[in-house]
């Protein structure tokens, strides 16, 4: 028992046990939800539209507090410390930082102050060397900077770096990135799925990835979890999941070959454990 | 309200991130502001009383509008009872000279200080309220004020007012307009200095992404409820140093002149200068200064000799019709404009 938690202590830098969440005191949106994000590995998080996969990366962030949700059962232990309920400002200085869906560029802003503004709550630290740190794994980034102008002239890969680049500047331990492939040209996915594979492999920040794009994440992912209505209906290793019959059908397109036909194709009434 | 990028002229490289910080974005533009400095020192000797005399109303109306810029163009958040900050700074500063003797050229800042509090006081409402209530609220702040300084006659002087001193400075009383030009210059500099450099700190970026996107700031470590009534208090010192240079330069406060309307002439000052622009404050409060003195030269111009009786209402309305028209045909202000010519004359003989 004690060696079995020693063991959830070391392997886990993030694990949600069990929550609820309300929105408005009456929507309620996760039901038990729990999850566990190894430390230096990349876990994704997927599901259909409306399976509360944003809620859950914003209950871990705190920013549920702004949109009138709340947890209202279970705990969030962030390196063994509850994190639930917290204003999200001290969540980020606890090293947790979320990449936000739509990206979150603050407009009239250049690049440059976009990055600053990301170090926000580091002290004692040289700017210049973490700009270049992040220009390291965006050199697109660097060629935009030197022309100046808003950061909403960008484009949207180009947004969606900065959003991702600014993340970075911030030294989390752990970056929760919500639909990093949103709005994004297939070549652009590639390339920003790439960089946040590098990320981890060289910095070995821990990262929960929130996606439609399941092939895309489970392809850089180490571990995947599948969410619906509200629950974890499945989990596994990345290769698991992408080889489940289930996971194929539903999420990867194509299936095994006795659902060729659309005569075969399963109905919706699941296994158990889908529910 | 989306900043243009001006191009930079040929041959002015940025080869570090701090030159890309610089508050003048290039050479000329240093020496542009130096000259222009020059000319404003050597205004009093040149110019003539009435010009001079809306200078002065020019400088500290600015200052005013600097402060409010901050709140409502960088920030994001809407004030309505600027025009009473503006107050308790020209009331504060008269009675703390009245009252205990500090000269009135300490009086001043220590009156932006003080409004500074009152601003954070009545901030407080920022950190659940945004937008439309947010306006009501310090709409509220506004007539509450109104009403202490129209009652607290110990600290106002009541309905009666009170007599503000003229400013000494080392000995020097600034008792002519050309005297008091150069104080008011010197606080108008002062504040300038301070809003441009405000905006290029980490939490002039924090205002700023308050602003643009709340939930961004947020996750980003900006602790909202923070910097919204912390922009309060900033905005409310700017408007407590520039009602006591209005205070002492009338030499005499009473509540008539801290009433809404100045609240939305506050506005008014700012939209059409250019919100979230430090230079478009500046204009903004030389425009609507201006104006009416520019109406009523064109008034005696234009009117025929036979309806000189209804000059006074002409020239209202001309200022209204003026205001309607400029915010039509420049919503995004003066500052915006001026961006724009600055950038045609870089490219010329080129559109873009």
């Amino acid at each position: 028992m004690a060696q079995a938690a020693q063991k959830t202590n070391t392997d886990y830098i993030l694990s949600v046990n069990n929550i609820e969440v309300v929105y408005s005191e009456v929507i309620l949106v996760l039901r038990g939800l729990s999850l566990n994000v190894q430390r230096g590995k990349i876990t994704a998080l997927l599901g259909a539209n409306g399976a509360g996969k944003s809620t859950t990366l914003k209950a871990i962030s705190g920013l549920l507090n702004t949109e009138d949700g709340e947890v209202s059962r279970g705990s969030i232990n962030f390196e063994g410390q509850n994190i639930a309920g917290t204003s999200p400002d001290k969540v980020v200085r606890k090293g947790v930082f979320q990449v936000m869906e739509g990206r979150g560029i603050v407009q009239d802003m250049t690049l440059l102050e976009n990055l600053k503004l990301g170090a926000f709550t580091r002290k004692n630290f040289n700017m210049n060397e973490e700009i270049e740190k992040v220009f390291h794994f965006f050199p697109r980034l660097k060629e935009r900077s030197i022309t100046g102008g808003a950061a909403g002239y960008l484009s949207g890969g180009e947004q969606q770096m900065l959003a991702i680049g600014r993340a970075l500047m911030a030294k989390p331990k752990l970056i929760l990135m919500d639909e990093p492939s949103m709005g994004l040209s297939p070549l652009l996915v590639k390339e920003v799925f790439g960089i946040i594979k590098r990320m981890n492999d060289e910095l070995g920040i821990s990262i929960l990835l929130v996606e439609q794009n399941a092939t895309m994440a489970l392809n850089a992912a180490d571990f995947g979890y599948i969410m619906e209505n509200g629950k974890i209906v499945l989990d596994g290793t990345a290769e698991e999941l992408k080889n489940n019959e289930d996971v194929k059908e539903f999420y990867l397109g194509g299936g095994g070959d006795e659902r060729k036909s659309f005569k075969n194709i399963k109905s919706f009434k699941r296994r158990k454990r889908w529910l | 309200m989306a900043g243009i990028s001006s191009p930079r002229p040929c041959g002015d490289y940025r080869t570090s991130y701090k030159s890309d910080m610089t508050i003048f974005p290039s050479r000329n533009s240093l020496y542009a502001a130096i000259g222009g400095l020059f000319l404003l020192l050597a205004f009093p000797m040149i110019g003539n009383d009435y010009h001079l005399s809306l200078l002065i109303q020019i400088g500290y109306y600015s200052i005013a509008a600097i402060g409010l810029n901050i709140l409502v163009g960088f920030t994001g958040q809407i004030s309505l009872g600027h025009g009473a900050f503006f107050g308790f700074g020209a009331i504060f500063s008269a009675y703390l000279n009245n009252a205990t003797g500090i000269p009135v050229f300490f009086t001043i800042p220590l009156a932006g200080f003080a409004t500074a509090a009152v601003g954070l006081i009545f901030g407080i409402p920022a950190a659940r309220i945004k937008g439309l209530y947010l306006a009501i609220a310090t709409l509220a702040s506004q007539f509450i004020l109104e009403d202490f300084y129209a009652r607290a006659n110990w600290f106002s002087g009541g309905s009666s007012g009170s007599l503000a001193e003229i400013v000494n400075f080392l000995g020097i009383e600034l008792d002519t307009d050309q005297k008091y030009f150069y104080l008011v210059l010197f606080w108008l500099v002062v504040s300038l200095i301070a809003a441009a450099n405000l905006i290029r700190t980490r939490d002039g970026r924090a205002l700023v992404a308050v602003r643009d996107h709340y939930l961004s700031a947020e996750i980003m470590g900006i602790n909202l409820t923070k910097y919204r009534i912390l922009s309060f208090g900033i905005s409310s010192a700017f408007a407590g140093i520039g009602g006591a240079l209005y205070g002492h330069y009338l030499g005499f406060v009473s509540v008539e002149g801290f009433t809404l309307g100045l609240s939305i002439s506050f506005l008014a000052m700012i939209i059409i200068g250019g919100l979230g622009s430090v230079m478009g404050s500046v204009l903004g409060a030389i425009f609507i200064t201006l104006l009416p003195e520019f109406t009523e030269i064109m008034a005696d111009i234009v009117l025929p000799e036979s309806i000189a009786d209804g000059k006074a209402y002409v020239k209202e309305m001309s200022v209204g019709a003026a205001i309607v028209l400029f915010l039509i045909f420049e919503p995004e202000g003066l500052a915006h404009r001026w961006k724009l010519i600055k950038a045609y004359w870089k490219l010329y003989p080129f559109s873009y």
